[in-house]
C-alpha cells in the first residue's frame, strides 16, 4: 500500500516536470495562428515535419544567414568552452593553491572564493568594455574567455584535491614524479568523476547564457539557440503573428543537448558530488 | 646497496618543535635498522629525511657515501613503503610497479622484466591487471613493497608498513620482509612502534624516546642489557618489572625488606630492574614472598600479578606449573638489572665478590649457586 502510494507521488512529480514539455513540443506541431487563436494544444498536429525542418534548416533573421543549425553549432561551442575551460582553469588553480606553498596562498583562496559573491550581471558593463577595447567582440574568444574564471570549479577541486592523501604525493615523488608529471599522471586521472561532474555543470551553464552572448554579438553568425528563441519572438510588427511554433520547437531542441549530456553523464555526476574517498 | 650515515641530525619544526635531537647512526651495507618508540617520538620524522621528504634542520645524511641533504628525493637512490601503501588507485598493479621506472626513462623490455621478477617474488602474478581497490590489504602490502623492489634502490624505508594488517597477517609478512631483505642484501630502515615486530626483525636497533636514541644495539643486546629504564620498559613483553631498592653494603633491599639479593655497587638508592621471565618460583628456602592479585593466561605463558615488598610486580611462569600456596622468588644473580634513580641511565655493578662477604652478612650465605633467593 505503502508502494502504491510512493509511486503516487513520484508520478505526479514526473507529471509536473514533463507535463508542460510535452504540451510545449505538441503546440509547436501546429500551425502558428491556430496557436494563437487557440493557445497550448494538447492534441497532435501535422506540421511537425514543417516546423522542424525549417527550424533547423531554413535562413531566417535579418540578414537572413541564422539556421536553427548554426545557433546548435555556437551553442556548442559555447557550451563546450565554457566547460573545458573553466575545468582546466579551475583545475590549475586548485592545484596551486593545495599544493604549492607560496606567499599568501590562503588569501588567493578567499580572494577567488569572494568572487562567489558577484555575479557576472555585477561586472557584465566593466567586462564588455574591456572586451570592446580589446577588439574582440563578435568573436568566440570574447564570448567565451571572459567567464572562463570560475571560484565554484575552483573551490570544489580544491576541496578533492585535499582529500587525496598527501602520501600519493610523496609517493610520487620518490617515483620521480615532478609537478607536472605528478598533476598529469594521478591527480586528473583521480579526478575523473569531479570532472565530468563539472563539465555537466559548466557545460548547461555555458549553453544557457543569454546576457553576455546578446551583448558581445551583433553579427547574426554567432548567434545562439536561446539567442534565436527570443529573435523569433521579437518580429511582433503590424500584424503579423510570432512564430509560435518554431519558438516552441527551438525551445525543445536547444534543450534536448543538455539533457542527453546529463543522462550520459549522470551516474559520473553523482559520484563526482559525493564520492569523497581516494 | 650502501652504507647509510645519519650524522648529528636534528629536525626542528616551524614552531620550535624538537621532533629529532641529534641522532648518529652509522648503518652498514645490507644492515635491517629498526627504529622503534613510542608514538611521537620523531621515528617518521627522522625516515622521512633520510627520504627527502622533510628538510633536514640541522646534521647530515650520506646514502653510499654521498651527502644527499639537498638531494630531490627521486634523486636519492631510495624506495619508501608507507603504512596506508599509498599505491596509484587508478593504476593497475603493473602501471603501479612500473611508474617510478618509467618515470626514469627505463626502457619498456627492462622494465617488464623488473615487474615480472617482482610479481614472481611477491607472488603477485595473478594480479597484475587489477587495480588496488579489488585487492586485500596483504596484497596490496605485497604491491608496496613491490614498488620498492623494482627500482634495486640503495635503501628500502620502511613507515610501519605492516600496522594496517591483522594480528595473523602481520606475522607472515614480517617474516616475508625480513627473508626478502636477506636475499637481496639491500640496506633498510624500519620504523615502527610494535617491539616484537622490531625484536624480530632487526639487525640492529635504535630505540627512540622524545626525538633522542636511547640506545642502538642487537635486539638481543638490548633485551639483556637495557640502557636506560626506558628501554627496559619498552622492549619485552611483559614490561620489565621496576622497583625502587636501596643497595646498603653490598645488599639489596626493596622497600624496607631485605631482599636476600646482593650486589656490588655503592651505597644507595637504586631501580632494580626484573623481567617477569626470569623470575622463578620456589616451594622452600629462602625467596621473597610474592602475593597474587591476579592472573593473566595468555595460553603459552602465565602472567601472575602481585605484590613484593610493597610494589607491583609481574611474574611469567609455565601454564601447566601447579602454583603452590606460599610463593617464594628468586632469580638468577646474572639477570639482575640497576638504574641510576635519577638518569634512569643502567648502572653495572663491579664483579660479584669471590669469596664470601668480608663481614659474612646474611647476604652470602644463600648465594652457594647461580641463583638468590629473596
Ligand atoms: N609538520 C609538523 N609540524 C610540527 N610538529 C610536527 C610535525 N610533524 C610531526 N611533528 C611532531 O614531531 C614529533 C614526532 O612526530 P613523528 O611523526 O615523527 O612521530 P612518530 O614517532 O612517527 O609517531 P607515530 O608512531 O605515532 O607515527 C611529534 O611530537 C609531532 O607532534
Ligand atoms: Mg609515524
Amino acid at each position: 500500500m505503502k508502494k502504491v502510494f510512493d509511486h503516487l507521488i513520484l508520478l505526479f512529480g514526473v507529471f509536473l516536470m514533463i507535463g508542460p514539455i510535452v504540451v510545449a513540443f505538441i503546440t509547436s506541431t501546429h500551425e502558428p495562428t491556430e496557436i494563437y487563436s487557440k493557445g497550448l494544444m494538447i492534441t497532435w498536429g501535422d506540421h511537425f515535419y514543417d516546423t522542424y525542418h525549417k527550424v533547423l534548416l531554413e535562413s531566417g533573421g535579418f540578414t537572413g544567414k541564422v539556421t536553427g543549425l548554426s545557433e546548435l553549432r555556437n551553442s556548442f561551442i559555447l557550451g563546450i568552452g565554457f566547460a573545458v575551460g573553466k575545468i582546466v582553469l579551475s583545475m590549475l588553480a586548485a592545484y596551486a593553491i593545495v599544493y604549492f606553498r607560496f606567499r599568501m596562498g590562503v588569501i588567493f583562496f578567499w580572494m577567488i572564493f569572494t568572487t562567489l559573491l558577484l555575479p557576472l550581471e555585477v561586472r557584465i558593463l566593466p567586462s564588455y568594455a574591456v572586451m570592446t577595447k580589446l577588439g574582440l567582440v563578435d568573436t568566440y574568444t570574447g564570448l567565451i574567455v571572459p567567464l572562463l574564471a570560475s571560484a565554484t570549479g575552483t573551490f570544489y577541486f580544491r576541496q578533492f584535491f585535499r582529500s587525496v592523501p598527501e602520501e600519493l604525493l610523496e609517493a610520487a615523488r620518490i617515483d620521480g614524479a615532478g609537478p607536472l608529471k605528478f598533476f598529469i599522471d594521478i591527480l586528473v586521472p583521480l579526478s575523473r568523476n569531479m570532472i565530468a561532474a563539472m563539465f555537466i555543470v559548466m557545460f548547461v551553464y555555458g549553453w544557457n547564457q543569454y546576457l553576455w552572448p546578446m551583448l558581445m554579438t551583433t553579427d547574426e553568425s554567432f548567434f545562439t539557440l536561446v539567442r534565436g528563441i527570443k529573435q523569433i519572438l521579437l518580429v511582433w510588427v503590424g500584424s503579423q503573428i510570432p512564430d509560435y511554433n518554431q519558438a516552441f520547437a527551438l525551445a525543445i531542441l536547444a534543450m534536448l543537448p543538455p539533457v542527453l549530456i546529463v543522462v550520459i553523464f549522470q551516474s559520473w555526476f553523482i559520484k563526482g558530488l559525493t564520492e569523497s574517498d581516494k | 646497496m650502501a652504507r647509510i650515515e645519519i650524522a648529528r641530525v636534528s629536525k626542528i619544526y616551524t614552531g620550535g618543535v624538537r621532533a629529532v635531537s641529534d641522532v648518529d647512526i652509522d648503518i652498514a651495507d645490507g644492515e635491517f635498522i629498526v627504529l622503534v618508540g613510542p608514538s611521537g617520538c620523531g621515528k617518521s620524522t627522522l625516515l622521512r629525511m633520510v627520504a627527502g621528504l622533510e628538510t633536514i634542520s640541522e646534521g647530515s645524511v650520506s646514502i653510499g657515501g654521498r651527502r644527499i641533504n639537498d638531494v630531490e628525493p627521486a634523486e636519492r637512490d631510495i624506495a619508501m613503503v608507507f603504512q596506508n601503501y599509498a599505491l596509484y588507485p587508478h593504476m593497475s598493479v603493473y602501471k603501479n610497479l612500473a611508474y617510478g621506472l618509467k618515470n626514469r626513462g627505463t626502457p619498456k623490455a627492462e622494465i617488464d622484466a623488473r615487474v615480472a621478477e617482482a610479481a614472481r617474488m611477491l607472488e603477485l602474478e595473478p594480479y597484475l591487471e587489477r587495480k588496488p581497490r579489488a585487492l586485500s590489504g596483504g596484497q596490496r602490502q605485497r604491491v608496496a613493497m613491490g614498488r620498492a623492489i623494482v627500482r634495486k634502490p640503495a635503501a628500502f624505508l620502511f613507515d610501519e608498513p605492516l600496522s594496517n594488517l591483522d594480528a595473523k597477517l602481520r606475522v607472515s609478512m614480517r617474516g616475508e620482509i625480513k627473508q626478502l631483505q636477506k636475499r637481496l642484501g639491500t640496506t633498510s630502515i624500519y620504523v615502527t612502534h610494535d617491539q616484537l615486530e622490531a625484536m624480530t626483525l632487526a639487525d640492529r636497533l635504535v630505540v627512540l624516546n622524545g626525538g633522542r636514541i636511547e640506545q642502538i644495539g642487537a635486539p638481543l643486546e638490548v633485551y639483556h642489557r637495557p640502557a636506560s629504564t626506558f628501554v627496559a620498559s619498552f622492549i619485552g613483553s611483559p614490561a620489565m618489572n621496576l622497583l625502587p631498592a636501596t643497595v646498603f653494603n653490598g645488599g639489596i633491599l626493596i622497600g624496607d625488606q631485605l631482599s636476600g639479593l646482593s650486589a656490588n655497587l655503592p651505597n644507595g638508592h637504586v631501580t632494580l630492574g626484573l623481567r617477569a621471565e626470569d623470575l622463578r618460583l620456589v616451594t622452600q628456602g629462602t625467596g621473597m614472598p610474592f602475593t597474587i592479585s591476579f592472573i593473566e593466561d595468555l595460553g603459552a605463558q602465565r602472567l601472575l600479578h602481585g605484590l613484593c615488598g610493597g610494589h607491583p610486580l609481574v611474574v611469567a611462569v609455565s601454564p601447566d606449573l601447579d602454583l603452590p600456596a606460599n610463593i617464594r622468588l628468586t632469580i638468577a644473580a646474572d639477570r639482575l638489572h640497576f638504574f641510576a634513580v635519577d638518569t634512569g641511565k643502567r648502572i653495572e655493578p663491579g664483579p660479584a665478590p669471590v669469596q664470601p662477604a668480608q663481614n659474612g652478612t646474611e647476604t652470602a650465605a644463600s648465594e652457594a649457586g647461580m641463583t638468590a633467593g629473596f
